[in-house]
């Protein structure tokens, strides 16, 4: 069984100089219950990845596949991506001003209910859920009624991405450098977090660029991207050698 | 990725939906205007002589005038001898009755636009349709409804009179209050203001009255529901508020108009008056109908709006949500001449398609401390112009003045245009005058953002560009504020394919 299936994925970035290749045959296989450390160079295409699939603008796929519980990807709106399961935590979380966080997450919370055919959920316990996700990640309730992301600080938003991906609950996790920027308190919140949220249902899928976060979150691969592709993959042991070593060994 | 992206939104296509005709026989003048045309208004009112000579030195001052072109908005010239300036529903020739005897026909057509005429249904709260919005339907609410040129019908008048408020069609305060008409008409805009406004004291037609005694604060809100009905028709309003000191009224105002393909002309006069520690507030939502997604069509909206705080610690709001019309000339105004009084103006301004949007504020500060406070809005999407103008004037004998205004843009696709023309004359040194300006995108990253979380991408525009004007929207009465809401979304379903 298979929970994200990614083969033979070629993507250009669109640029003002036309198409430019960034994914060169990438192939990913994530089972139930995995998380799967991505690791790599800057530029190397990690976020691309991550923006394909979750089918940001700005890029084309040129050819390969990916599934998600054996359903295309590539060919939905990324709305419809989101409503099946796919969850991506952004490297860089964007303002929306003057629409509060409370708004915010309830609209995304039911719209995904109505996606599945569920009720929605009841505001008053959706409210308390809320404040009691925004408490475990040290997130201030006040924060609720703040415009999304509006001044917060570089921790603030990488801690409210992993409170949405406990509240909306996902089958896919892509995290993107969510640890990076923050510091080593925020880091063990965000890892529990994360914890907290794997089960043998989802998958994660965990971009990074420091071993130290695999100390709090356990992969059960580490990948080495490089240059649009998966050049080395491992257990949690590759990951030591290549904070060691570096990356040039490699390629 | 079809729909995603906003460049790949700003497609045609908008919905209006209060654009129907309703199929009653009018009594309508044929088009034209010379002074026969204006006795011919005065005398369907039976208006007194007064009023008929004011009206004719309006006229005269008038032909006198030129069109004002310094707006930024284009159109091509108005001939003002292809307007009809009087349109009665027929069956309300005899002006206006009780609400049972009101044409069902007419009845019909506000049930359909969701405005509760009906005491009882208006007080359980009538749930409205989608060509309600931009209505100011709603429970506890007075409303006086305007049908092309007459008034037809005006609720909850005796709760009102408990109270000792006056709310009634201008055209019968002329007759049931006259004192007080002809000792406010025309103070705070004088009949040779500006074009439209001149045009307007010439040949209005109906509109509100209200007066508010010493001391009262009005037990309801009130509001004005403007409807055009009859084809080639101009509609000339009138509405004149009053309140006396240490008065508080809140006062709503909505409007629709059908689809045309033809424009109509909208020339309305709102002059306010709040004496020594009154307060009024002006909360207007403006669905005129904008024109088909090519501009073909639709209302010009050239109004003339005005507040005089004329007593010590008076103030004056006005909230304006402006969506609709082909082209929009308006600029609600405050003259602020007691010492401590206050100027406020919210103003949420959305373009959409081939609409021109020309709109601000003037805050004239003539007394001491006096104080003013302007927060524009401005939405641009499609291929639509939105320009904000403002004047602030502090005159010599305005000692501390102060003002703060922040003007903000936000743009939908790269086909629309957002200006802003902040003007400053300052002549009082101890003035404090602050200005904030900016100009924002919905970007791609916001919209994707909030479809990574599995909201739908009209959804997503909406809640985006309510957050924008969340500033303005928190000033209007609570009813309105949701179906402000809900008119931007409707509003803005062309801009997001
Ligand atoms: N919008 C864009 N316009 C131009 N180039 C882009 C764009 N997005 C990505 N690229 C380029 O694509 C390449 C891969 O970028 P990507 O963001 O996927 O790298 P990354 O592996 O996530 O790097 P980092 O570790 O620095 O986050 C880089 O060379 C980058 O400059
Ligand atoms: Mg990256």
């Amino acid at each position: 069984m298979s929970l994200l299936n990614v083969t033979d994925l070629h993507a250009s970035v669109i640029t003002d100089d036309g198409a430019q290749p960034i994914l060169k045959g990438l192939t990913l296989n994530v089972r139930p219950g995995e998380v799967h450390a991505i690791m790599g160079p800057n530029g190397s295409g990690k976020s691309t990845l991550a923006n394909v699939l979750a089918g940001r603008p700005g890029y084309t796929v040129d050819s390969g596949t990916a599934t998600l519980t054996e359903r295309g990807l590539l060919e939905l709106e990324p709305f419809e991506r989101a409503q099946l399961g796919l969850f991506l935590a952004f490297q860089y979380p964007v303002e929306i001003p003057g629409v509060s966080n409370m708004e915010f997450l309830k609209a995304s919370i039911d719209s995904l209910a109505r996606a599945r055919g569920d009720e929605q959920p009841n505001t008053a316990t959706y409210m308390k859920q809320v404040r009691e996700l925004a408490a475990s990640l040290d997130l201030d309730p006040a924060f609720l009624k703040r415009g999304v992301n509006e001044g917060f600080s570089g921790g603030e938003k990488k801690r409210n991405e992993i409170m949405q991906l406990l509240l909306l609950q996902p089958k896919l996790a892509l995290l993107d450098e969510t640890d990076s920027g923050l510091d080593i308190d925020a880091l063990k919140v965000v890892a529990e977090g994360v914890n907290r949220y794997r089960s043998a249902n989802n998958g994660v899928v965990l971009i990074t660029h420091y071993q130290r976060l695999l100390d709090y979150i356990v992969p059960d691969f580490v990948h080495v991207l490089s240059n649009g592709k998966i050049i080395e993959s491992g257990d949690k042991s590759l990951a030591l050698e290549l904070e060691a070593k570096g990356y040039a060994w490699l390629t | 990725m079809s729909s995603s992206s906003v460049d790949d939104l700003v497609e045609a296509g908008s919905e209006y939906h209060a654009g129907f005709v309703t199929d009653v026989e009018s009594e309508t003048l044929p088009p034209g205007l010379d002074e026969s045309v204006v006795r011919y208004i005065s005398a369907q009112k039976n208006e007194p002589e007064w009023l008929t000579q004011w009206r004719l030195k309006a006229f005269a001052q008038w032909q006198e005038m030129r069109e004002p072109n310094w707006a930024h908005v284009h159109y091509p010239p108005i001939n003002f001898q292809d307007i009809s300036y009087y349109s009665a529903p027929k069956s309300q020739t005899d002006g206006p009755r009780s609400l049972d005897e009101v044409d069902p026909e007419l009845l019909r057509t506000y049930e359909k636009l969701g405005i509760p005429l009906h005491e009882q249904a208006a007080l359980a709260g009538v749930v409205p349709d989608p060509a309600a919005i931009g209505t100011p339907a709603g429970a506890n609410v007075a409303v006086d409804v305007v049908f092309d040129s007459v008034s037809i019908a005006t609720t909850f008048k005796e709760t009102l009179a408990e109270a000792g408020v006056i709310f009634c069609p201008i055209s019968e305060a002329v007759h049931s209050h006259p004192e007080l008409v002809q000792k406010y008409l025309g103070t705070v805009i004088p009949q040779r203001d500006n074009y439209y406004a001149a045009l307007n004291s010439a040949v209005f037609s109906d509109g509100s009255f209200v007066y508010i005694p010493k001391g009262v604060r009005c037990p309801m809100e009130l509001s004005t529901y403007f409807r055009i009905n009859e084809r080639n028709t101009g509609q000339f309003e009138r509405t004149l508020i009053i309140a006396d000191e240490g008065s508080h009224v809140s006062y709503l105002e909505g409007c629709t108009a059908p689809m045309r393909d033809e424009n109509q002309l909208h020339a309305a006069v709102v002059e306010l008056v709040a004496l020594g520690d009154a307060q009024i507030k002006y909360s207007t939502v403006q669905n005129w109908y904008p024109g088909d997604e090519n501009g073909k069509g639709g209302i010009y909206n050239f109004v003339t709006k005005r507040g005089l705080c004329a007593g010590p610690r008076a103030k004056i709001s006005w909230t304006q949500v402006e969506t609709g019309s082909a082209i929009t000339w308006k600029y609600p105004s405050v003259v602020l001449r007691g010492d401590d009084s206050v100027g406020e103006f919210y103003s949420v301004a959305l373009t959409n398609n081939r609409q021109q949007a020309d709109t601000g504020t003037k805050m004239i500060h003539m007394g001491k401390n006096t104080k003013s406070t302007i927060v524009s809005k401005g939405i641009s999407a499609g291929g639509s112009a939105n320009c904000y103008r403002g004047l602030v004037r502090i005159s010599p004998t305005a000692h501390n003045a102060r003002n703060f205004t922040q003007c903000d843009s936000l743009l939908i696709g790269d086909q629309c245009a957002a200006h802003t023309f902040p003007y400053i004359e300052n002549k009082n040194n101890s003035a404090t005058i602050e200005h904030e300006a900016s100009t924002s995108k919905v970007s791609d990253d916001q919209l994707f953002a909030c479809q990574q979380r599995g909201i739908e991408t009209e959804q997503a525009v909406s809640m985006i560009v309510n957050g924008f004007c969340k500033e303005v929207f928190r000033e209007l009465p609570m009813e309105f504020a949701v179906e402000a809401g809900k008119l931007l979304e409707v509003s803005l379903e062309g801009a997001v394919g």
